[in-house]
């Protein structure tokens, strides 16, 4: 009887250590590449806070033909070494219709130096001319389907809605942009203008992985 | 009955040794590591020769990293991580694979970290963090900035996010994308072995 008891007591110890244990393992396979958008996807609006303390929707920009989307943050070293480029995207584009909008993906308590309030510290020291965004629920960068910073979106509105066109890295050369040969993205923004289709639909740019 | 016991202590320790390496303190992981602090304490030959190989980081092109290791069919199973000094889940998985590095001498199996820091940083980042770390395992830098190109030939299930682990040999490739355990790490190991 005592025997019976230990072993029923011994079981449910195992058992209660096999689930924690698999519920763990479960927990770190968050790795798995999100489905996200993909090029002709309708991407849903936005509304996050910008750092100026201010609420930021698709729908604030009526006369915008599309937006740059760009998952990034504040320290990643690709992210920094992309911000000159992602302030001349803004400046090249903006008056053409495509502005920039930056969002930040990752969780400060998880990545310390992505906090709001560091976020407006960069905003103000680089001088972004765009909205640098905080996906606070972490449900936008999911949706989209970004896995890292920096990580490009560019949408262009059809009929009310906005259409992915590319996905991908900014150009063929994240840590110097003096040595770019192949603007992916701004290609892909002049291309759209011209009303053709996006020759170079996605491509691929290492990055930070989205710290959430 | 005491088998069983056995068992499950050693459940225990697996869960709790494991759930260690998810702490976010990195530097602490490697020492906290068994099976890298004791081959520190030998003075290992993990490295072939007992020397740290931080003197001895090449500079890769894409091309060169192909030759000497994707697709190298020499009979060697090579574990190919990419990773980089400021990224922090990257850091935090280097113990698994140093504790592979170390423990899969006898099979032919290589562990590659494959750095992606920019070039620039090799001594001032690069080097003094292998002999902090007192990292074992070879250490290569990967100098080619057109990652549109290779981040496709590496898997075509890559997003380019790191970390990332490819383990390939003679032509058979499997892929990681995110942060392993080693347990994780040694089941993709297994599928190619």
């Amino acid at each position: 009887m005592k025997l019976k008891k230990l072993i029923t007591l011994e079981i449910a110890a195992l058992l209660v250590v096999v689930l924690g244990f698999s519920a763990f393992t479960s927990s770190n396979n968050f790795s798995t590449i999100p489905a996200g958008y993909g090029i002709g996807d309708v991407a849903a609006n936005i509304n996050l806070m910008n750092v100026n303390g201010k609420m930021v929707s698709y729908s604030d920009y009526p006369n915008a033909k599309g937006f740059i989307v760009i998952f990034t943050c504040n320290t990643c070293p690709y992210a920094v070494a992309s911000e000159d480029r992602i302030i001349a995207l803004d400046k090249e584009f903006k008056s053409k219709g495509y502005p920039v909008i930056a969002i930040n993906p990752n969780n400060p308590e998880v990545q310390p130096d992505d906090t709001f309030e560091l976020m407006q510290q960069k905003a103000k020291e680089k001088g972004f001319t765009f909205p640098y965004l905080y996906d606070e629920s972490k449900s936008v960068y999911k949706e989209y389907g970004a896995t890292k910073t920096p990580h490009v979106y560019l949408l262009q509105k059809e009929g009310g809605k906005n259409v992915v066109k590319y996905i991908g890295a900014i150009d063929d050369n994240v840590r110097n942009g003096a040595a770019v040969k192949d603007r992916f993205l701004a290609n892909a923004v002049n291309e759209l203008l011209q009303g053709k289709e996006v020759s170079v639909k996605e491509t691929k740019a290492i990055g930070c992985s989205v710290k959430v | 009955m005491k088998y069983l016991t056995l068992v499950i202590c050693l459940i225990c320790l697996v869960a709790c040794a494991d759930g260690k390496k998810e702490d976010s303190n990195a530097e602490v992981q490697i020492l906290e590591n068994p099976t890298a602090q004791s081959d520190l304490e030998k003075g290992t030959e993990t490295a072939g020769n007992g020397v740290l190989n931080s003197s001895a980081v090449p500079l890769y092109n894409f091309e060169q990293l192909e030759e000497r290791y994707l697709k190298n069919n020499n009979d060697t199973t090579y574990v190919v991580n990419f990773w980089a000094t400021w990224c922090k889940p990257c850091v935090e998985e280097m113990p698994a694979f140093e504790t592979v590095n170390s423990s899969y001498k006898d099979e032919k199996l290589k562990v590659i970290l494959v750095s992606l820091d920019f070039p620039e940083k090799l001594k001032s980042l690069v080097i003094p963090f292998i002999d902090r770390k007192k990292i074992r395992s070879k250490v290569v830098l990967l100098d080619d900035p057109d990652a549109n190109s290779w981040i496709p030939k590496t898997s075509d299930q890559w997003s380019g996010a790191i970390p990332a682990t490819v383990v390939v040999k003679n032509g058979k490739a499997a892929f990681h994308e995110g942060t392993m355990t080693l347990e994780q790490l040694e089941k993709q190991i297994k599928t190619i072995l």
